[in-house]
């Protein structure tokens, strides 16, 4: 674990390098400009990284037990279950309807 | 992009599912169908059909109405199309019932990048709305059809590989709304010089509303084989409700037959701006609620569930069969909400001054059963 974190900050420094780079001359450009400009260096600084953990060691994370939502019938049905008896709802990945008035 | 291997599509698998929720009045029963296939390794389709059966109603739809059956029939469709690193997802759903008939499409695009240690998700839900209110009658109830409303929704997320024990994940969802918005079968109570000290009014909602919401989450891989994650989703509304919900999951296998999963949940809202259990006189104000969904509450739900690959090897033309077994208890508690149903129950055998009602808490279990078959 600790030669992952190791490896990923290497990678963002790497990025935030590139970035300092191309930044004293957007600075001069207005913030939209700017935000956009920022937006695709960071794409494109991420072509350059190196990803700190390799597809080879992915295993565990690749195994259904790591999976957000196994069940996909199960999540939406018990957020139905909240949301119909709850006064908040979103952000829980599913998308459906219904009133659950009564 | 970046140039890497491309992502893909989950394995074909059908889900068989019941469930049943009872608790606070309702007795509700769940059936459902899930079929996903893959017709190549770029395009798959998803068809769901679920079924509820309702019968008997909330505790403030009793204080004004009578027991109501009903059933909701969802049919959805959903299609998959992966092109390189980026997933595109399109469904359309519909659900209907007596008294409420519901329209959504949806579409959303996922999109590996940073060597496929990031995914960033983007989605859009539109969703149109007729709403009735059903007059109780058993057999051959009436339907008066009282508006429409129309929410949109703005999805974005992001999960992110930490290490290779880690992952971690934000969602942000927008929600707008707006046309009939309030629930017919809830009614407001104020003060009246009547013998029973209150009368019951209806409800005034605003035309619109609009939701926020934030998750974050995170998983963690055990070095015995065993997950443990975290969420916690903050929520606020133009209506002044404020939700925060956290949960905390524990998965354990067992060999490769079980898998065990514990669940536990909070859930805590303050109530809408324009709810109250007893307003001081009629028409007190523009908008008046006493729907239980917006009073102050907290609800805890403990849950346990076992997966079963009772067939690891598969049969048939499935690779694998899995059976699981969910049970959760929820408690429900309510900040402001009264139960007017027991004013005649004080432990001297008097009548509750009106307003003094016990405030309302109900447990609620839920039961789920799924066959999945993978093939």
């Amino acid at each position: 674990m600790r030669a992952s974190l190791l490896t990923m900050r290497a990678s963002l420094l790497n990025m935030r390098a590139c970035l300092l780079t191309v930044r004293a001359p957007l600075m001069k450009r207005a913030p939209l400009k700017l935000a956009t400009a920022g937006a695709g260096l960071v794409l494109l600084a991420g072509c350059s990284i190196q990803p700190w953990v390799k597809p080879y060691e992915r295993d565990r994370l690749a195994d259904p037990i790591m999976s957000w939502d196994r069940d996909a019938i199960s999540a939406a049905y018990m957020d139905h279950v909240y949301d119909s008896r709850e006064g908040s709802r979103g952000a829980t990945g599913t998308a459906g309807g219904g009133c659950g008035c009564n | 992009m970046c140039a890497a291997g491309a992502a893909v599509l989950p394995d074909d698998r059908a889900d068989i599912f019941w469930s049943s929720y009872r608790g606070g009045g309702m007795d509700i029963t769940g059936e459902s169908v899930l079929v996903r296939k893959k017709f190549s390794e770029q395009f798959a389709v998803e068809a769901n059909y679920f079924v509820d059966k309702v019968s008997g109603a909330s505790v403030d739809v009793l204080s004004n109405a009578s027991v109501i059956k009903d059933e909701r029939k969802q049919k959805s469709l959903s299609v998959e199309y992966i092109h390189d690193k980026t997933l595109y997802n399109l469904s359309y759903t519909n659900s209907t019932e007596r008294d409420y008939i519901s329209n959504t499409t949806h579409f959303s695009l996922s999109q590996d990048m940073f060597g496929d240690l990031t995914t960033v998700n983007l989605g859009f839900t539109d969703s149109r709305n007729r709403v009735g209110e059903n007059d109780g009658t058993a057999n051959t109830p009436i339907i008066t059809w009282l508006g429409h409303s129309e929410s949109r929704s703005y999805q974005a997320g992001l999960s992110q590989i930490l290490t290779r024990n880690l992952i971690v994940g934000s969602t942000l969802e927008v929600i707008t709304d707006q046309g009939f918005l309030s629930n017919p079968y809830r009614s407001i109570r104020y003060v009246d010089a009547v013998p029973l000290g209150y009368s019951l009014g209806t409800q005034v909602y605003p035309n619109t509303h609009t939701s926020t919401a934030v998750e974050t989450r995170a998983k963690y891989y055990l070095p015995w084989r065993a997950a443990a994650s975290v969420s916690y989703r903050y929520y606020s509304d133009t209506w002044d409700v404020r939700g925060n919900t956290i949960e905390l999951d524990y998965v354990q296998p067992f060999s490769n037959k079980f898998i065990v999963e514990g669940r536990v949940r909070h859930y805590s809202q303050n109530h809408a701006s324009f709810y109250s259990d007893l307003f001081d006189q009629a028409n007190q104000q523009n908008f008046e609620a006493r729907d239980q969904n917006l009073a102050a509450q907290t609800n805890n739900t403990i849950d346990g569930k076992v997966t079963w690959a009772f067939a690891p090897q598969g049969f048939l033309l499935f690779k694998r069969a899995t059976v699981s077994f969910d049970v959760s208890r929820i408690q429900f508690k309510y900040g402001d909400f009264r139960n007017i149903k027991a004013y005649n129950d004080t432990p001297a055998g008097g009548n509750y001054p009106v307003g003094g009602e016990p405030l309302y808490a109900f447990d609620a279990m839920v039961y789920q059963v799924y066959l999945s078959m993978f093939f």
